[in-house]
């Protein structure tokens, strides 16, 4: 350990009228230093960060003002599942992308929640195009499309967690768009439904 | 009979060892880690399963607080003095140098252009309390409005530095519109891509990333 042999200093020396030097003791203490090491050690575990943060990639379509209406790919209404984000976490979700005015899609709300939450529902609707790709009703290419349209009063947390169900699900294909005025009044007029007393849309 | 007198030891503990240990773990802590970056505003962010690292150069943070106020900051010294050299050039703030110099030293800035001179030229407690009232940096969805400064923002620091990866941090309590303002700007310079910071959470158990995380097919 930390010591040093300092017993054989010279034996020449020796004698009755050689006065001996002191033998001190080569040992150090090391408490200080330890005391030093382990402030040290505090002062970098408080102002360092262990782990990088992990970060969502996320690929908006490319926008381009050029492309013609005709152009653009259209979404089947079968494979098509509308997620619109609301207030207080709330998840209103419709079958088909809801472009027939006349024809207003069923509005169901859920939340994100590990049952019975947004998640089953996605599971569900991917079953379901597989049993219909099964019975030739759909093509092999053809597969879920979800539309996420948050509105104005949902939060960043809702997008994050809807893109994450898309992760958590395997969903490849979906978009974040803006929501539509039509849209719009379809969760008023649930939530007008709702509030009426009459009997909820949904559970 | 002879007195037994128990022979007296010495109480000092040998340290080395401990000392050993300390130094061993404070080298440990030296080469694992990195200094946590200086924050204007405490940020929550939403966890999801998703696993890539952030890049570790080359980086625009875009910080958004969950009052929505935006803050913006590129990553690398010598490009941030560049940056605020051409902001300062396009928009006439006539910033001295020691003030162009606190903006590359500093942390994210979140002001107007029209208080970014007086921003730079306070001391760093009175910026700290600055952070606290600012309205941070104004956006809009189109870049071609000229009140949008963070697509101006966004613009100079890409010109300086095309590699720049895009991270928006975001409190989970932020409200949409202003995300969709970010977004709707990236859009606007025809960026695309870019990454959400997010903490870290354990795909649930039963779902498709549970299985291909865990090494079965994913389900059908």
């Amino acid at each position: 350990m930390a010591e040093m042999d300092t017993s054989s200093s010279g034996g020449h020396k020796k004698g009755p009228g050689v006065k001996k030097g002191k033998k001190l003791s080569t040992r150090i203490d090391l408490t200080p230093m330890v005391d030093l090491g382990f402030l040290l050690i505090t002062f970098f575990m408080y102002t360092t960060t262990m782990s990088k943060p992990k970060t969502m990639q996320i690929n908006m379509p490319y926008k381009d003002e050029n492309i013609k209406e005709e152009e653009q790919t259209k979404i089947k209404n079968s494979v098509a599942l509308t997620v619109l984000l609301s207030k207080d976490h709330r998840v209103y979700y419709y079958e088909g992308i809801g472009d027939d005015p006349q024809n207003p899609p069923k509005l169901e709300v859920t939340y994100f929640r590990a049952k019975d939450g947004i998640r089953d529902v996605l599971i569900n609707k991917k079953k379901t195009i597989e049993d219909m790709k099964r019975a030739g009703q759909l093509t092999g290419k053809d597969q879920l499309t979800v539309l996420i349209k948050p509105d104005e009063t949902s939060t960043y947390e809702d997008m994050v967690n809807m893109l994450d169900e898309m992760n958590i699900n395997d969903v490849r294909v979906y978009a974040l768009l803006d929501i539509s005025p039509v849209d719009k009044e379809f969760i008023s007029l649930t939530e007008q439904a709702n509030a009426g007393g009459a009997a909820p849309a949904t559970p | 009979m002879p007195k037994v007198t128990m022979p007296r030891k010495s109480t000092t503990v040998d340290m080395t060892a401990m000392c050993d240990v300390a130094f061993l773990l404070l080298t440990f802590f030296m080469l694992a880690t990195k200094f946590k970056p200086d924050e204007p505003v405490m940020v929550k962010t939403p966890a999801s399963i998703s696993e890539i690292p952030i890049p570790d150069n080359d980086i625009m943070l875009i910080t958004v607080d969950p009052a929505g106020r935006i803050f913006f900051s590129i990553d690398n010294k010598n490009m941030r003095k560049e940056l605020i050299e051409k902001i300062d050039e396009q928009k006439g703030l006539g910033l001295t140098d020691e003030e162009k110099n606190k903006f590359a030293i500093g942390a994210s800035v979140g002001t107007p252009f029209t208080q970014l001179k007086s921003y730079l030229a306070a001391e760093p407690e009175q910026q700290k309390e600055y952070d606290k009232t600012t309205k941070g940096i104004p956006a809009d969805t189109s870049v071609l409005n000229e009140q949008n400064e963070l697509a101006q923002w966004v613009k100079e620091a890409r010109y300086t530095n095309p590699k720049l990866r895009i991270v928006i941090k975001a409190d989970g309590a932020a409200g949409y519109p202003e995300i969709k303002k970010i977004i709707s700007t990236l859009q606007g310079w025809k960026i695309f891509k870019f990454n959400l910071l997010t903490s870290m959470k354990e795909p649930p158990a039963g779902t498709a990333a549970y299985d291909m995380k865990h090494g079965g097919a994913p389900q059908q």
